[in-house]
């Protein structure tokens, strides 16, 4: 055991923890604004937002994969482009890592802030704008913090599930050591090539880390919602 | 002081079509649940925009559809206390009560200051609304409007939350604070107590539209049609048949009655408060009626009872509330033969 630890390459963890970082900040915004954007928008367009910001929840990671593919690849008009015109390459790299966690992470973002954005009671809106508030304001002061057991939950759960893509990911930004071989990647690898203990190590990280997340959840959406009474 | 509010809102099964003006007069609108009341409030504040129309605040146009005027409600700077007073929930008393203060600091802190003592606030000031008991977040609801000093404040069934022990001494804290209060005050309300105890001219508003408005005191004594009748508390209203310019037939009581006041042509109605009413042994007097029991039921201060014309098995029940004298005694027992309509208590009413 002692062996394995000693001779690790510790970089799947931390390519991990930056991908779900990276991918959380991004969703965590994305999510926010998608959710007032859902929010605001007429009743067809409503239906046809949601789904199309839902579908990855629901789909398998590799038809997201494949989706992005489509797009990014570098024989594909806008992958060429992108490469040719801004030298910018998503596949087989770390933002591609990125871009993968982020699309599978969104879904569980944005709807956990909308539906936390759905139980604010309106008249708290309405007093803030009576009040003189600015909208802006209102949005940052009122409705967010009220809001924000619901965001927070979000975010957790979606660095979460960001930390432990695989499917778009593997198909994106492929497997390379050090670059964009994040822990879900390295545990099929290594098994595939009939390392479980290398395997089976990665498989403890990720369980001890997905525990304290779980934990963090329960702390936060606790934590900020010790203001407004709920249902116990 | 002024305010001018004339204005029109669709809402398909629904419409709002409303003017009233008041001089700086504490006004209330009284009006059943769904009546449009509270829309009439948001209109004012500018959370809801009316299809057309005009509101001007102390010559100030808020509102106009004509001339494409609609100034946002944070630009209107008009109070609006919420029915559930709308604290902001993740923000201490002290932080509710600064969020509308648009200065410095220090002169912020001062202000805040000033309206948590005003409002015997102190103590609380770092506590949460739901730490609250419902009057504490009521005036904490009314410290947040004062500390931005509109130039009007709407109250929105502002005891409607609070439980009837609670009510009266918080009536009268309320009626006291805003007793100080410079500008336009306007109270909506279905419950007539608290509008005749508060405001000075009252208009009763009915499916979207103003029924019947004026001085408060006259418009209970008076009340001109059967919806303000009703609103102010009248239980017995009949439909009348014209007998002669001083006597009419109820028809719902199947009896013919004498007024004081002259019948007028456009009269369809006539009402008696229950209390008005009075007992008699004999049908001696005028408007006597005989009456016979269909139910009764007693309040600890007062019974009521639900009689009908004894003499027509099919008119309509009508009501007597009788002080209580005692509290044992079977106040059933109390029930007269006759009862009276005095000529003096009829009131004739409009459609």
């Amino acid at each position: 055991m002692m062996d394995i630890i000693k001779n690790i390459n510790w970089s799947p963890l931390f390519v991990s923890l930056k991908t779900g970082a990276a991918a959380t900040i991004i969703a965590f915004f994305l999510g926010i604004f998608a959710a007032r954007l859902v929010m605001r928008a007429g009743k067809k367009t409503k239906w046809i937002l949601d789904g199309i910001l839902t579908l990855p929840l629901v789909l398998p990671p590799t038809v997201a994969g494949f989706f992005l593919l489509l797009l990014f690849g570098l024989r594909r008009p806008f992958g060429s482009m992108l490469y040719e015109k801004f030298d910018i390459k998503i596949v087989q790299t770390w933002p591609g890592c990125v871009i993968a966690a982020c699309v599978i992470a969104l879904p569980l973002m944005y709807r956990n802030t909308r539906a936390a954005f759905e139980q604010v009671d309106v008249n708290m809106i309405y007093a803030a704008r009576t009040l003189g508030m600015s909208e802006r304001k209102i949005f940052w002061k009122i409705i967010v913090p009220i809001a924000s057991p619901g965001i927070a939950s979000g975010t957790v759960l979606a660095f979460a599930r960001a930390m432990g893509e695989y499917g778009a990911t593997s198909m994106l930004a492929g497997n390379i050591l050090g670059k964009t071989q994040t822990i879900a990647v390295a545990i099929a690898s290594q098994a595939a090539a009939g390392n479980y203990d290398v395997a089976g190590f990665w498989v403890v990280v990720i369980v001890l880390v997905s525990f304290t997340i779980v934990a963090a959840l329960n702390i936060v959406s606790g934590s900020t919602s010790k203001n407004i009474r709920r249902w116990e | 002081m002024a305010f001018e509010v004339s204005i029109k809102k669709d809402f398909g099964e629904f419409r709002l079509d409303i003017s009233f003006k008041n001089h700086g007069d504490r006004m209330g609108i009284l009006g059943a649940s769904g009546c449009g009341k509270s829309m009439t409030l948001k209109c004012i504040a500018g959370i809801e925009k009316p299809d057309q129309g005009r509101i001007v605040l102390n010559g100030r146009v808020l509102f106009d559809s004509k001339e494409k005027i609609n100034v946002p409600p944070r630009k209107r700077n008009v109070g609006y206390m919420f029915q559930n007073y709308a604290l902001f929930p993740t923000m201490t008393i002290e932080e509710n009560i600064g969020t509308g203060i648009k200065r410095d600091k220090e002169k912020r802190n001062k202000i805040i200051q000033e309206q948590i003592e005003k409002f015997q606030l102190k103590g609380l000031e770092k506590r949460y609304p739901r730490q609250l008991s419902g009057g504490q977040q009521q005036r904490a609801a009314l410290a947040r409007i004062m500390a931005y000093n509109p130039e009007i404040i709407m109250l929105d069934e502002p005891f409607s939350a609070l439980d009837a022990f609670l009510k009266d001494t918080l009536q009268q804290e309320l009626f006291e604070t805003l007793g100080h209060y410079p500008g336009d005050v306007i109270m909506v309300s279905h419950n007539r107590d608290e509008i005749f105890k508060f405001c000075d001219t009252l208009s009763v508003m009915d499916q979207g539209k103003v029924a019947a408005g004026g001085n408060t005191r006259e418009v209970f004594k008076k009340p001109v049609n059967v919806i303000s009748a009703r609103l102010t508390g009248c239980k017995n209203i009949s439909k009348i048949q014209k007998i002669n310019s001083h006597e009419l037939l109820a028809i719902d009581w199947g009896m013919k009655l004498k007024t004081t006041e002259e019948i007028d042509q456009d009269i369809e109605y006539v009402g008696i408060r229950a209390h008005r009413l009075l007992p008699g042994n004999t049908n001696e007097r005028v408007n006597s009626m005989k009456v016979e029991l269909v139910r009764y039921a007693e309040a600890p201060f007062e019974a009521a009872y639900l009689v009908k014309n004894a003499m027509e098995p099919d008119s309509k029940d009508i009501w007597w509330i009788s002080a209580k004298k005692e509290f044992d005694s079977a106040a059933i027992a109390g029930l007269p033969k006759y009862l009276v309509l005095p000529p003096q208590e009829l009131m004739l009413l409009q459609a």
